[in-house]
């Protein structure tokens, strides 16, 4: 089932749907995966998952729960690895770099990821920002990058005066803005997001998409959400899963108006899911 | 489907089993009773001191002698015994508890982990006394044959803390107590710090992980302060534990009531004393010189808990978890 995404390393199709093109057009590729097969001890996850994730752009993923989209972003930094009996079969290229051989914490230094609930350190707003830098020996000022990267999350006007308080005492949308800076503050050149806002109210969430929105200049990113309003609004090139398999890869716009595949419109317009 | 409307009011005595007034009442005898076990020890400690408290009054507590043929009764050398082996119980005790908890929770396999766990909260089952003998048997002489002398020739001659490695040694000592109590409150740091551990929200680690950490430094610089809290609270039960042991302490820390800094002497501790010599001990003055200790004991613990209370405060406030 992975008709779109053989279709979009190609040139444009010769037979099938007319309106067919590829979203990937004049786009460079920052993320490459290849055939990726993926199980959870004999639990096969992901099907033979191929899809390429251009530069500057966001790419949302989209599917019921329980479809692998999580698991497939997880792989992408490979924090698949936390889980034991987890296996991964395939490629998987930055920059045309394997991320399966190169050093874990140089990997996720350069791929960062937000998480579904916000989990600040229970430090303080500062020592959160500056937490990826020490490990990472920053060798710059630590004050300057973690108020470049508290700009960047458009936090800064909220909390430059309250750096040295504990972030737990920002609000929930704060917080997941918080962690996005945390994340930004190693300057990653692909940003993960998995369900960023699924813990936030509307208010927050619209405040976060404007955000990525804005973050699209400085670095890739990949967004798993179960609200397709979100992945309608803030991302330029969106994947339908269902059970493991990728089923349609599209620009967004193209996703949403004509899907190719029944089952993607089938869930599009909320008839299962 | 249809059972009735539901009643508008259940009847008095169904009221009374059920309801919360009932669960409250009980729930807060409960609670109440803690507090007044803890003010009658008290007062019954304070009523049967009368007579050493109008003698000696302050100066029980600076007091270095213990005579009991003459009456003169002083507190300093068993509260000093009681600090330095709980001190160097901790000392000992902390970094190896912490170490394997952190083994336990956070590198161990799971299944590892909980067969070590099971060992290990069995160990905190042990009778004290079983400790005792440990100690008499194996860590007296291993530390008048084996431990002691190394320490007086290297650290001995140092001369900032050489005072703390001082000869001669015969086994029975302050090192010898605390080394036996660091094995007794070993399991509870372990068995609580573990469970705190383990407790951390994975999302946590894996925030660390992301932004690019080891594994070691995810443990360490995120999973470890996060649990800090509930450590310290292990390391201060330990600490209680260690305060008021009597039996172990007794039988390895030779029993002389002197002040002495190096840790390869003898020394006595407050609990030691008590169990030693409350059945000896002749005359009301001399009885209620122990009973005074007793209140000593329980003094020392209370300042040293409020102590760890507000440090436990501190660095929550600063960390910000609740």
């Amino acid at each position: 089932m992975n008709a779109a995404l053989g279709a979009a390393r190609k040139p444009a199709p010769a037979a099938g749907s007319a309106a067919k093109t590829d979203p990937l057009a004049g786009l460079k590729p920052r993320l490459e995966v290849r055939n990726l097969n993926f199980f959870y001890g004999p639990k096969h996850a992901l099907f033979d998952i191929s899809l390429t994730v251009p530069i500057n752009r966001v790419t949302a993923l989209i599917g019921p729960s329980g479809c692998g989209k999580s698991t497939l972003l997880r792989t992408l930094n490979r924090m698949h690895e936390t889980v034991k009996t987890s296996r991964l079969e395939g490629q998987i290229l930055l920059d045309g770099e394997s991320v399966l051989d190169q050093d874990v914490t140089r990997l996720r230094r350069r791929v960062g990821m937000v998480f579904q609930r916000p989990n600040p350190f229970p430090k303080s707003i500062f020592d959160n920002i500056a937490y990826g830098l020490r490990v990472n020996g920053y060798k710059g000022s630590i004050s300057e990058a973690v108020e470049k990267s508290l700009r960047r999350a458009a936090l800064w006007d909220e909390v430059k005066d309250a750096l040295h308080k504990s972030a737990y005492a920002l609000s929930g949308g704060q917080q997941q803005r918080l962690c996005i800076a945390r994340a930004l503050a190693v300057d990653p050149e692909v940003l993960l997001l998995d369900e960023p806002c699924s813990a936030l109210d509307p208010i927050s969430t619209a405040k976060i998409e404007e955000l990525l929105f804005g973050l699209k200049e400085i670095c890739t990113m990949v967004i798993v959400t179960h609200n397709m309003q979100q992945a309608a609004r803030s991302s330029d090139l969106t994947a339908f899963m269902l059970e493991g398999h990728l089923v349609e890869f599209q620009t967004t716009e193209q996703l949403f108006t004509t899907p190719s595949d029944p089952r993607t419109e089938a869930y599009i317009t909320g008839r299962f899911g | 489907m249809s059972a009735g409307p539901v009643p508008a009011s259940r009847s008095f005595p169904k009221r009374l089993i059920q309801g919360d007034q009932v669960a409250h009442v009980i729930t807060f005898v409960a609670a109440a009773s803690i507090l007044l076990i803890a003010t009658l020890l008290v007062i019954i400690l304070w009523d049967n001191s009368a007579l050493p408290r109008a003698k000696f009054g302050l100066s029980f507590f600076t007091g270095r002698d213990w005579d009991p043929v003459n009456e003169i009764f002083g507190a300093a050398p068993f509260v000093y015994g009681t600090l330095v082996t709980s001190a160097l119980s901790l000392v000992i005790g902390v970094p190896l508890g912490l170490g394997a908890a952190i083994f336990l929770a956070e590198l161990a396999p799971a299944k590892i982990s909980d067969a070590l766990t099971f060992v290990i909260e069995l160990l905190a089952a042990v009778p004290s006394v079983i400790y005792g003998l440990l100690g008499i048997f194996v860590v007296v002489p291993f530390v008048r044959t084996t431990l002691a002398p190394p320490l007086m020739h290297t650290l001995g001659a140092v001369p900032e803390i050489g005072f703390l490695f001082k000869g001669p040694c015969y086994g029975v000592s302050f090192l010898a107590a605390g080394l036996v109590l660091a094995i007794m409150i070993v399991p509870f740091i372990v068995s609580v710090s573990r469970e705190v551990l383990l407790a951390v929200p994975t999302d946590q680690r894996e925030a660390a992980l992301a932004l690019g950490s080891t594994r070691w430094e995810s443990t360490w610089k995120v999973v470890v302060p996060f649990a800090l809290p509930g450590v310290l609270g292990s390391v201060f039960l330990a600490m209680a534990r260690a305060l008021g042991e009597t039996m172990a302490v007794t039988m390895v820390v030779g029993n002389v009531p002197e002040i002495r800094t190096s840790l390869l002497a003898p020394g006595y501790s407050i609990a030691a004393v008590i169990a030693n010599e409350f059945t000896e001990a002749t005359g009301d003055m001399y009885v209620q010189s122990l009973i005074e200790l007793g209140l000593v004991l329980f003094l020392v613990t209370f300042i040293l808990n409020g102590l760890a209370r507000l440090l436990i405060l501190f660095t929550s406030r600063r960390g910000g978890a609740a």
